[in-house]
C-alpha cells in the first residue's frame, strides 16, 4: 500500500512539474492510439455495416471470424506486424519497424475486429428496425449502410470507445513492433512494463494511474461533446 | 413514367409451412381512394406488402407496368406502428429527398414547406422518436407524401390513434387524393371505411371475398361474412 | 476527414525516411537495466553527432533482429551464439568491449547455505541438493545460456517443482524471485538496480567463471544494404576509445564498481 501512495505522489509530481518525458510518453500514446482508432474506425465501421446490410455467401463465417479475432493475444499481432515489418519480410523496404507506424499498424489489426464487431451488433439491431421503412423508400444499399452508420452514431461511438480502451492499454504487440525506444516509441504501457522490471512497483504504478486518469478524460470528453451535440434526445 | 396498372394473378404467401394469402388476383387502375376491411388476421397487412413489394410471393405474380425497382420510386408505404429514423423531424422528411439526390438544403426547404402542411412547423428540430404517437403517424404520412408518390399504401394508420389525430390525418388523406395520388389503405374501423373508400376490397382467410364500390359493399354486401362485418357481429 | 487521412498516410510513409540520423542497437535487457547507457548516449551524441535508438530485447532476440537486419548493431553477452552469428555471416566481427559479472541471489535465510559454496558450481549443486526454490529466465537470453552452462558444469540434476522457468527479462524474474522467495542468477547491473528486493540478498558472487563479457557485433552491410554499416564502425571505435573506458569504469551504483572495459586496440 505504501508504494501505491508513493507511486501517486511520483506520478503528481511529473505532471504537475511539465516532467518532459512524462509529457513525450503521454503525448506519443495519445497520437499512436488515436492515429489507430480513426484508421480502425474508417475500416471497421464500413465493414460492420456492409456485414449487417448485405447477404452473401460467407458472411456467417466472416461473422464468426471477426468475433474470434477479437480475442487475439495482441502478442501474436505484434510477431505477425515483425514479419511483415522486418527488413527480412515483406514489407521490410519501407523501413516502418520500431516506428509509431509500426506500433499503428498493430493496434489497427487489434482493434479492427472489436469495433467491426460490436458496430456490426448494433447496426443489425438498427437495421430490423428499419428494414422495412429503408426497403420501402427504395433505398439502395449503399444508401442504406450509410442511414445506419448516421443515425447509428452513438452506438458506433460506444464501439470506437471500446477500440480505443484496448488500443491505449495494449503492451504486447506494441512492444515488439515499436521496441520501447526512449524518445522514439516509448509510450505509457511500455514505458510501465519497462519500470515493473527493474522493480521500480511505485513509479509503474503511477504511470498507470496516469494512463487511467488520461483513458478517462479522454471518454468523458467525448460524451461531453456527443451530448451538446443533442441536448434533447438518448 | 406510369405504373399503373398493377395485376396480380394467382399470388400466395406462406411464412414457414402456413398460408398467409391467395391465391388472390386482383387488378389496381389508377384512380381511387381503395379500404381494405376484414378481421384481424384476413391478410389486409400481407396483402399492402405483396403489392408494394415487401413481401414475396410464394406463387403466381405482382406486376406494375415497369419493373417493381422502379415502380417502388413512385410508392410510398405507412406502417401501422411508425417507424421513427433517429433524426430531426425535419432531416426525416427530408429524407426520401436526400434519397432521390436532392441536396441537403434544398431537400429541406421542401421537407419545411410538407412539414407545414401536416401541422408540424412547430416540431421541425424535434427527435423524432420522442413525439408522440399521432404526431409520429402525421410524420410518417409528410414523409410519405413529400415524394409526390402516385400511389399511397396505409396499413391501420389510425389504429392507435384519438379521434383528433385520426380526423386530421383523414384530411390530409383527401386533400392527397384530390391532388392524384392513389390511395390504399386498410382498416377495420368500419366508420372511417364509410367516410373515405370509394371501393372496398373486403377480406377473409387471406382471400379476397368482394371487391366492389363502396356504395354496393356498404348497402348490399355480397357475402354473410360481409355483412356480419358490416353488422358489428364477430366474424370467425 | 479525407484530409485527416491524408496525413495519416504520408506520416506512415515519411517514417521511413527519418532513421539517417539514428543508429539502432539491440542491447541487452541487463545492459539497460544497469543504468550505464543512461552515462554513454549522451557522450556519444555530443561526441559523433548522432542518436543511438536502443532495442532492449533478450540476446535471443537481439540476434534474431541482427539477422533480418532490423538494427545496426548489437551489444550482447552470449559467446557461442556470437561466434555463430558471425560465422553464419550475419555480423562482420565481434569486438569485446566491457564485463560485468554475474551472482547469485537469494532468501537471506539461505537455506541452500550458498554463501559458503567454494565455487558457482558448487553453489549451484547445493541449491539442487536443498532442493530450494530457483527461478530461472528460461528465456534463451544471454543470462539464461550462461546460467544453463553453469548447470552442466555443476553435474546437479534440474528437475523438480522447486525449479522454475519465468520466460522473461531479468527484471521480471528477479519480481518473481522476490515473490517466491527463491534463489535467482542475476547479473549484478540488475541486481544493484533492481527496486523490489524484498528479502532478497546477493548471497554469491566472485568466481572468475561468473564473469559476463559484452560484444559489439555490427550488423553486416553487405547483407543488408540500409545497414548503417560506416556509423557502426564509428561507434564501435568510440566504444573501445579511451573516453568509454573512464566512464564504464567509473560508473558505479550505491559505490558499488560494475562494469571493466577490457576493449583492445587493433
Amino acid at each position: 500500500m505504501n508504494s501505491m501512495h508513493q507511486g501517486f505522489w511520483d506520478a503528481w509530481e511529473l505532471i504537475i512539474t511539465f516532467d518532459r518525458d512524462l509529457y513525450e510518453i503521454v503525448f506519443l500514446s495519445l497520437k499512436v492510439t488515436v492515429s489507430a482508432v480513426i484508421l480502425a474506425s474508417l475500416i471497421a465501421l464500413p465493414l460492420g455495416a456492409f456485414l449487417a446490410v448485405f447477404r452473401f455467401k460467407f458472411r456467417r463465417y466472416v461473422i464468426a471470424v471477426l468475433n474470434a479475432l477479437m480475442g487475439l493475444p495482441p502478442v501474436v499481432v505484434g510477431l505477425f506486424v515483425y514479419m511483415l515489418l522486418s527488413r527480412a519480410g515483406p514489407l521490410g523496404g519501407f523501413g516502418l519497424l520500431f516506428s509509431p507506424s509500426a506500433m499503428i499498424i498493430a493496434q489497427v489489426i487489434i482493434i479492427v475486429p472489436l469495433i467491426a464487431s460490436i458496430s456490426h451488433q448494433a447496426i443489425r439491431d438498427l437495421w430490423s428496425e428499419y428494414h422495412d421503412l429503408l426497403i420501402s423508400m427504395n433505398a439502395t444499399r449503399f444508401q442504406r449502410a450509410k442511414a445506419l452508420l448516421w443515425d447509428g452514431k452513438r452506438a458506433l461511438l460506444t464501439a470506437i470507445l471500446a477500440g480505443f480502451g484496448r488500443a491505449i492499454g495494449e503492451v504486447g504487440a506494441i512492444m515488439i513492433v515499436g521496441g520501447n525506444i526512449e524518445h522514439a516509441t516509448r509510450v505509457l504501457t511500455t514505458a510501465i512494463a519497462l519500470e515493473t522490471g527493474k522493480g521500480n512497483f511505485a513509479f509503474a504504478m503511477g504511470l498507470g494511474l496516469v494512463l487511467i486518469t488520461l483513458a478517462i478524460l479522454i471518454n468523458l470528453l467525448i460524451h461531453i461533446v456527443g451530448k451538446t451535440e443533442r441536448a434533447s434526445t438518448w | 413514367m406510369v405504373i399503373f396498372p398493377l395485376r396480380m394473378h394467382g399470388v400466395t404467401a406462406h411464412f414457414r409451412k402456413k398460408r398467409l394469402v391467395g391465391p388472390i388476383d386482383i387488378t389496381i387502375e389508377t384512380e381511387g381512394f381503395t379500404i381494405v376491411m376484414g378481421p384481424n388476421g384476413a391478410g389486409k397487412t400481407t396483402l399492402l406488402r405483396l403489392m408494394h413489394g415487401l413481401q414475396r410471393c410464394s406463387g403466381g405474380g405482382v406486376e406494375w407496368a415497369v419493373p417493381q425497382a422502379k415502380a417502388r420510386e413512385k410508392q410510398a408505404y405507412v406502417f401501422q406502428s411508425p417507424i421513427m429514423m433517429r433524426r430531426k423531424v425535419i432531416d426525416s422528411i427530408a429524407y426520401p429527398l436526400r434519397l432521390r439526390g436532392l441536396g441537403v438544403s434544398a431537400a429541406r426547404a421542401k421537407a419545411q414547406e410538407c412539414a407545414g402542411r401536416f401541422g408540424l412547423e412547430n416540431l421541425l428540430d424535434s427527435w423524432a422518436p420522442m413525439l408522440s404517437g399521432g404526431e409520429k403517424q402525421k410524420l410518417s404520412l409528410a414523409r410519405a407524401l413529400v415524394i409526390k408518390p402516385d400511389i399511397l399504401f396505409l396499413d391501420e394508420p389510425c389504429a392507435n390513434l384519438d379521434g383528433r389525430s385520426t380526423r386530421e390525418i383523414e384530411e390530409i388523406l383527401l386533400d392527397a387524393q384530390a391532388s392524384g395520388t392513389r390511395i390504399i389503405m386498410s382498416t377495420h374501423d368500419i366508420g372511417q371505411a364509410r367516410r373515405l373508400a370509394q371501393d372496398v376490397i373486403f377480406m377473409y382467410d387471406g382471400k379476397i371475398h368482394e371487391q366492389t364500390t363502396a356504395e354496393i359493399f356498404f348497402t348490399a354486401p355480397a357475402t354473410k361474412e360481409a355483412q356480419a362485418f358490416i353488422n358489428g357481429d364477430i366474424v370467425e | 476527414m479525407r484530409r485527416l487521412l491524408g496525413t495519416l498516410l504520408a506520416t506512415l510513409l515519411i517514417a521511413s525516411a527519418s532513421s539517417a540520423e539514428t543508429l539502432r542497437m539491440a542491447v541487452t535487457t541487463s545492459f539497460y537495466n544497469s543504468g550505464l547507457s543512461e552515462i554513454l548516449l549522451p557522450e556519444i551524441k555530443s561526441d559523433l553527432g548522432f542518436d543511438i535508438q536502443l532495442i532492449v530485447v533478450g540476446t535471443g532476440q537481439a540476434l534474431r533482429l541482427g539477422e533480418a537486419g532490423d538494427v545496426d548493431a548489437i551489444l550482447v553477452h552470449s559467446r557461442a551464439a556470437e561466434d555463430q552469428f558471425i560465422s553464419a555471416g550475419y555480423g562482420t566481427h565481434r569486438r569485446e568491449i566491457m564485463y560485468n559479472d554475474f551472482v547469485f541471489i537469494g532468501p537471506s535465510g539461505d537455506p541452500a547455505g550458498i554463501r559458503q559454496a567454494s565455487s558457482a558450481a558448487d553453489a549451484l549443486r547445493a541449491i539442487a541438493n536443498a532442493t530450494a526454490p530457483f527461478i530461472s529466465r528460461g528465456d534463451d537470453s544471454g543470462t539464461h545460456i550462461k546460467e544453463q552452462n553453469l548447470w552442466s558444469q555443476s553435474g546437479a540434476t534440474v528437475e523438480g517443482d522447486w525449479y522454475r522457468a519465468a520466460g522473461a527479462g531479468m527484471g521480471t524474474t528477479l519480481n518473481v524471485a522476490s515473490g517466491m522467495n527463491a534463489y535467482v542468477f542475476s547479473d549484478r547491473a540488475s541486481w544493484l538496480n533492481f527496486g523490489n528486493k524484498g528479502t532478497l540478498e546477493l548471497l554469491y558472487a566472485g568466481d572468475p567463471s561468473l564473469f559476463n563479457q559484452y560484444a559489439y557485433i555490427p550488423v553486416n552491410p553487405a547483407r543488408w544494404p540500409h545497414v548503417q554499416g560506416d556509423m557502426a564502425l564509428t561507434l564501435e571505435g568510440w566504444l573501445a576509445s579511451e573516453k568509454a573506458a573512464a566512464l564504464i569504469n567509473g560508473y558505479t551504483i550505491n559505490g558499488e564498481h560494475l562494469f571493466t572495459f577490457n576493449a583492445t586496440q587493433p
